[in-house]
């Protein structure tokens, strides 16, 4: 056990380093704007890679993820600016802030996970939808401390001085990513990542090889929430600013979308589906600035455009590769598994 | 294990080739001649401005016609010449109002688009994200449409200029009519729960005292129910309701107030306003809107003779499509006309200084019925409105305009004549 193990740890670590230092040398070539679209990337990474866990390899869905999100990210919010209000300043402080986000996102997420363990389908749907809709509402009931439908602001320290403002924002939500992805990918090839695999595929089964159904469950959307707090933590401090808008049910449906697309239960196909969140809009916008429309159509279709073709392109790709992406991917390299 | 390893590697490296395309695929400059000093998105025959605006989602209902109404506006302008030899070419982003995408949005267009400046961008939680990264770019951010406080404070943000007459400066006018009109009356007060109903609030304190209210509620526009709201004034036996609500909570307040037989006074803000929206929204009960009153700083659509009205109902059809024309189209004109009397007033040799410096030097003459204050000290906007009221299902002007301040000063009248436009219509400075 221990000399299989030691391997896929290092392997993994070796990965993560090799990606890190691709990524770092990228943000040093690209548009302030692209790494800002990057760093958006590596925020709905930690989000959706643990989303693609949950999903994918446990079998719960979840309609809450974007709720999740907006729990580490008011807790960032409400910690940073606590912080420098008490005037504890220093670029560390926001590490103290991002961790004390996981852990909150980390304590509703157990709790929910509680709930959902007892459910299955539709009605775990409804519960995890439930989440999705509470955060505008809990927003307003102590609207003192979240500011209604307005939001927050979030108070940062300006950037080290050899790093841009979108440099830095990179590398803090692609380090966040790569640490999710890395401790993740250890997750999914230990025990507990099989137990997450025999719970999906058959629970009478797995019961009886001696798995505790309703732990592992509860276990992997915690895990997962840890995931979508980080994110949510990262998006807040790369946007500067949470609303409840900015984490609604559509971001939640986005989420599940990406994971889908990209190819449930892949790790990989949770990196494709991030990419896909962020840069198809920006894609079809472009596209849709390409065609030459009469004032009167460009007017009915400004902004409209840029969603059906959004729309149009995941139906394309659900159609072509039901398997998502990264199953597309695996039978384009000759059908490995 | 090779082939997770192989695996792997390829997500990666498709993730990374991806990132690059895109931004390989971003290196398109604008056609046209060479810049002139190196400022951004202008050159010698073209001036690039962008926006952000929901033109989709939930709160795009009307607010959609504004950013079409100023791009025509300067269609209109650069059909004639151009503001000293440029075009303007304005850029308009849909933010769908989430503050999440308007970071993007933005990002894009001053990073990628790389315009010259942001013109009109619309909300007040939307925008309040921006503030902090249009400052560090240092690109102008005119005109924001959002009558929050927090547009003018210009030793945080130098750059940053409000439009409309903001909220405080609305509710001490609104206010003063009640005092004046309705004395002795008790008044009370609902607003919504953001900075919107909180500035409007402090202006109306201001006036009728902290303790001239007989109450004071709020509402939150994901729950569309004043049921408790209203009900309460009618129990503390209110006679003046000031409202501080965007459009639909107006006709909610209406319509719930009606349900529950009771009839006071309601005096509305600029923003929930607008006789066309409410009776689009009430339907047959339209009839409520009869005798309520408000405050504006713009010409009304139903001015029909007004010289503003016609020159812009003018460009509606030609530049426009003649699309319904209504306040949405004024407000988004008005912005137009002001930023190129702003843009003639900087002159040839434009920079992003020198159109701060213009908009700081301030006596912008135009369609307003108030002043427009802008000095060193002051990135406020409009400074007054006049009353309006709805009589036979026709929303006119009242009474003489007021002009006040967002502090301590007086509410007094403001007599200038109101400014004619111009004969061709193009503005100056």
């Amino acid at each position: 056990m221990t000399t299989d193990r030691m391997p896929t740890l290092l392997r993994h670590l070796g990965f993560a380093a090799v990606a890190g230092l691709a990524l770092f040398a990228l943000t040093y070539t690209l548009e302030p704007f692209r790494n800002f679209q990057l760093a958006t990337i590596g925020a709905y990474l930690c989000a959706t890679a643990g989303l693609t866990v949950l999903t994918g390899l446990n079998g719960q869905l979840s309609l809450g993820h974007g709720a999740l999100m907006a729990v580490g990210a008011y807790t960032v919010a409400l910690c940073q600016n606590a912080f420098a209000d008490a005037n504890i300043l220093g670029g560390e402080v926001l590490y103290v802030s991002l961790g004390l986000g996981v852990l909150t996102t980390i304590v509703v997420g157990l709790i929910v996970g509680l709930a959902a363990a007892r459910l299955r389908g539709p009605y775990l749907a409804g519960v995890t939808l439930a989440v999705s809709v509470v955060i505008s509402a809990v927003t307003t009931i102590w609207s003192d401390v979240f500011n209604s439908d307005q939001g927050l602001s979030v108070y940062l320290e300006p950037p080290p001085d050899y790093l841009t403002m979108e440099q830095w924002q990179a590398w803090l939500a692609l380090g966040a990513a790569l640490l999710v992805m890395f401790l993740l990918a250890n997750v999914i090839r230990s025990r507990f990542g099989r137990q997450f695999r025999a719970v999906r595929d058959d629970e009478v089964a797995a019961r009886l090889a001696g798995i505790n159904i309703a732990r592992t469950q509860v276990l992997a959307f915690t895990v997962s929430a840890a995931g979508a707090g980080l994110g949510g933590g990262i998006l807040a401090v790369i946007t500067q600013a949470v609303s409840p808008s900015a984490y609604s049910l559509v971001l939640s449906l986005n989420l599940l979308l990406a994971v889908v697309v990209g190819g449930l239960g892949s790790l990989a196909g949770a990196v494709w589906g991030s990419a896909l969140l962020v840069l198809l809009p920006d894609l079809a916008h472009t596209a849709s600035e390409q065609l030459s429309l009469s004032p009167a159509a460009a007017l009915r279709l400004e902004g409209n455009l840029p969603l059906a073709i959004f729309g149009l392109t995941l139906i394309v790709v659900m159609i072509a590769a039901p398997g998502g992406i990264q199953g597309l991917v695996r039978r384009l390299i000759g059908g490995r598994r | 294990m090779y082939s997770t390893l192989v695996r792997r590697g390829l997500a990666l490296f498709a993730s990374v080739a991806l990132a690059a395309g895109a931004a390989a695929c971003s290196g398109g400059d604008s056609p046209g001649s060479k810049p002139k000093a190196d400022v951004p998105g202008v050159t010698d025959t073209e001036i690039l401005v962008g926006t952000h605006m929901p033109l989709t989602g939930p709160a795009s209902a009307g607010y959609s016609k504004i950013a079409p109404a100023s791009k025509a506006f300067f269609d209109f302008v650069n059909a004639n010449g151009g503001v000293h030899g440029r075009k303007i070419n304005y850029k308009i982003m849909d933010d769908g109002y989430n503050p999440a995408n308007t970071q993007t949005v933005v990002r894009q267009l001053v990073q990628q688009d790389k315009v010259f400046a942001i013109l009109n961008g619309l909300g007040t939680p939307t925008h309040t994200g921006v503030l902090d990264f249009l400052k560090t770019n240092k690109v102008p951010d005119l005109f924001v449409a959002s009558g929050s406080r927090s547009w003018n404070q210009p030793d945080k943000y130098p750059g940053t200029f409000g439009f409309q007459t903001n909220y405080t400066v609305e509710g001490k006018i609104l206010a003063n009519h009640v005092k004046n009109t309705y004395a002795g009356k008790k008044v009370c007060f609902l607003g919504q729960n953001d900075d919107f109903g909180r500035d409007s609030l402090a202006g109306v304190e201001k006036i009728l005292g902290a303790t001239g209210l007989a109450d004071k509620q709020t509402y939150v526009v994901t729950t569309p129910n004043v049921g408790p709201q209203i009900g309460s004034f009618k129990a503390k036996g209110c006679e003046v309701v000031i409202l501080a609500t965007v459009p639909g909570f107006t006709a909610l307040s209406l319509g719930t107030a009606a349900r529950l037989q009771y009839k006071p006074q309601f005096v509305v803000s600029s923003v929930g306003g607008d006789y066309n929206t409410l009776s689009r929204q009430l339907g047959e009960a339209k009839g409520l809107i009869e005798g309520l009153v408000g405050a504006f700083y713009l010409p009304l659509y139903t001015q029909v003779d007004d010289p503003w009205i016609k020159l812009f109902q003018k460009v509606n059809t030609e530049y426009n499509k003649g699309v319904d024309f209504d306040g949405n189209i004024i407000y988004g004109m008005s912005v137009a006309y002001l930023f190129v009397q702003v843009l003639q007033a900087a002159g040839k040799d434009l920079t992003r200084e020198s159109l701060i410096a213009a908009v700081e030097k301030g006596g912008y003459v135009g369609p307003g019925l108030a002043p427009v204050r802008y000095s060193k000290t002051d990135h406020s906007g409009y400074g007054g409105e006049r009353m309006i009221t709805v009589t036979g299902g026709v929303q006119s002007f009242f009474g003489p305009a007021y002009e006040t301040d967002d502090g301590d000063g007086p509410v007094k009248e403001y007599s200038a004549a109101q400014a004619q436009p111009p004969a061709n219509g193009l503005p100056t400075s």
